[in-house]
């Protein structure tokens, strides 16, 4: 029993990570229309600034989320401003702007990695941060990770009702289901597109801040980071933020179970749930 | 009055390219050393992004999935290395690559677009994650050490197989299944109604590309020497055959080759100047190209020869 309990709380804890992760992703890809493949590049950035300003300026790591998820947050909407906008002005078809997209990101993963390994170099990093065991019937989680989910799942939740019930969210909406005409209706679609990818870019932010405070980071963890918040969103079904939510508790929950067969085999579990998904249903869970 | 000589083009195209790999062929005689590093190093990124263009380039499906085939070939050279000779190791590493593309086709390639992309990209980690879990519980090692060969039977091994690539593309791309793939890149569905079996085609190009991939890992592999799945698995090996392709400019045959020689060269030397720096002037150079090339190098090529033809015209 303690064993099972254990089993899905750290796959909660787990999922928590995978859904902040995802639901960035999710906003970048779904109603921006990039396929940024540098999204694990912001999680490191993230992370990497949070160790930086622990063990250097020993600055508390939830102070640093003011600082990461704002930044990335102006970061991407400033990179979508410049760099994206101008792409998808100059591409002649929705489908060139996805290739030239996704390009352009490969090149900003390459930037950023550069510049992160030539700041921190290649060694693992970790800090301490509530390290304190509590008990949950039995089974013992660190309070730093109990925190952690806690807080991903009130910044999941702000971020939904944010979508689903403010003015601003249904431009994200129509923007998602036709940028066009969403324009066309008074939308200011530069503006809600640009957002979006700046959303994206802080949830990374957030998510990066979180892992920091529960694994050592390093500067080349963002590409496993990047393949889990693809799997997730499609997972969840494209351009459905609370798809990803709930795909990256599912994804979580699975990490969990086969972390207790093998640690090293989670990310080929996933793999072959995504292949099994796609094989079944490619939409998604909450597709339409 | 009609000439008795047939298309000039016809003629000096291909002596032109003749005489370039007869060129290529006695450079080791003539400068050993270095530059037949530098030069095999081109030649297998210009074997990822004309393999890579084979079938990404009519059909529009972005594979990431390079990197996963070149890291079978490599792993496929590194076990039976000790048993077969050198030649039948590099067949049996592009066909094991082939067997691997032939699975994964089949069960992904009725994904459309970014779905591709991400599935390919995914298949990089899996193997390499397999991998690792396979020889760290079953042999206790990491890496594999390889027979070392001298870097001229390298070079001749990979511009063996460059030539063998470049007849296929040539022979694919005039060939009715050129055609077929090419109208499956303009509307699938279209060309489906018009009797392509577009599944088979899709796959069979697929292998077909994966083939020279997994080739030029299993020589990419005794050039090694050491290898491990961190190595043979690097997603870089997926992200630059893309990029190399996509700075040449799809639309021709060549664009992919000039792309690579031009973009691998710039790497080296990038590599050998700026050591530390290197993936940062690579990343400033491609946004550059994306922004203000948008049709790669052959579409600078054809703004060219379009304004010179212009003013010939305006001239007479």
């Amino acid at each position: 029993m303690v064993t099972f309990l254990n089993v899905v709380i750290a796959g909660l804890l787990l999922g928590g990570l995978y859904a902040l992760i995802a639901m960035g992703l999710g906003l970048q890809y779904g109603v921006a229309r990039v396929a940024n493949f540098s999204h694990g590049e912001f999680i490191m950035l993230a992370g990497m600034t949070t160790w930086t300003l622990r063990t250097v300026f020993g600055i508390n790591p939830l102070l640093s989320l003011a600082v990461c998820g704002p930044v990335a947050f102006v970061v991407g909407y400033l990179l979508h401003r410049t760099l994206f906008r101008r792409l998808s002005a100059s591409s002649p078809s929705p489908g060139v702007f996805e290739s030239r997209s996704m390009l352009a990101s490969f090149a900003l993963l390459f930037i950023i990695q550069n510049i992160a390994s030539i700041g921190w170099g290649p060694e693992m990093r970790g800090y301490s941060y509530l390290h304190i065991p509590v008990n949950l019937g039995g089974a013992v989680f660190g309070a730093n990770r109990l925190l952690t989910l806690a807080l991903a799942l009130v910044i999941g939740l702000a971020f939904y009702l944010f979508v689903a019930r403010t003015r601003m969210g249904k431009a994200i909406r129509a923007a998602a289901q036709d940028p066009a005409t969403a324009g066309l209706m008074g939308v200011n679609i530069d503006l809600v597109l640009a957002l979006c990818f700046g959303f994206g870019a802080a949830l990374a932010g957030v998510a990066g801040m979180f892992i920091s405070m529960c694994y050592p980071v390093r500067v080349v963890m963002g590409q496993e980071y990047t393949v889990i918040a693809m799997i997730v969103v499609v997972l969840g079904g494209l351009g459905s933020i609370p798809g990803s939510f709930i795909g990256g508790f599912l994804l979580g929950l699975v990490g969990s179970v086969v972390t207790t067969v093998d640690p090293s085999l989670s990310l080929v579990a996933y793999y072959l749930i995504f292949v099994l998904l796609l094989l079944v249903r490619p939409k998604g869970i909450m597709g339409k | 009055m009609k000439t008795p000589w047939p298309d000039p083009r016809k003629v000096w195209v291909p002596a032109l390219l003749l005489l370039f790999f007869l060129l290529l062929a006695v450079l080791p005689r003539a400068r050993p050393g270095y530059t037949v590093v530098l030069v095999y190093t081109i030649v297998m990124y210009v074997i990822l992004t004309v393999s890579w263009a084979l079938f990404s380039g009519p059909t529009g499906y972005i594979s990431l999935a390079p990197a996963a085939f070149f890291g079978v070939g490599i792993y496929a050279s590194a076990i039976l290395g000790r048993s077969l000779p050198l030649p039948a190791l590099v067949c049996v590493g592009g066909l094991i690559s082939a067997c691997v593309a032939l699975v994964v086709g089949a069960v992904t390639l009725r994904l459309r677009g970014i779905y591709f992309a991400f599935f390919t990209f995914g298949l990089v980690e899996l193997l390499k994650n397999a991998v690792l879990w396979y020889e760290v519980r079953y042999t206790g090692t990491r890496g594999r050490f390889l027979i070392p060969v001298s870097n001229n039977t390298v070079y001749y091994v990979l511009l063996g197989i460059l030539v063998a690539l470049l007849l296929t593309a040539y022979l694919i791309r005039r060939s009715r299944y050129g055609l077929a793939l090419q109208s499956i890149g303009e509307d699938e569905e279209a060309a489906a109604h018009a009797g392509v079996n577009v599944t088979l085609l899709k796959v069979m190009t697929f292998a077909v590309s994966a083939v020279f991939i997994g080739a030029a890992g299993a020589i990419w592999a005794v050039r090694l020497t050491y290898i491990d799945p961190y190595i043979a698995f690097d997603p870089l090996n997926s992200f630059l055959p893309v990029l190399m392709a996509i700075f040449g400019g799809l639309g021709e045959l060549y664009g992919p080759i000039l792309g690579a020689a031009a973009f691998s060269y710039l790497r080296e030397i990038l590599i050998t100047r700026f050591a530390y720096h290197y993936m940062l002037l690579m990343g400033i150079i491609l946004l550059v190209a994306i922004l203000y090339l948008p049709n790669g190098l052959v579409g600078l090529v054809q703004r060219w020869h379009q304004r010179a033809w212009r003013g010939r015209h305006a001239n007479t």
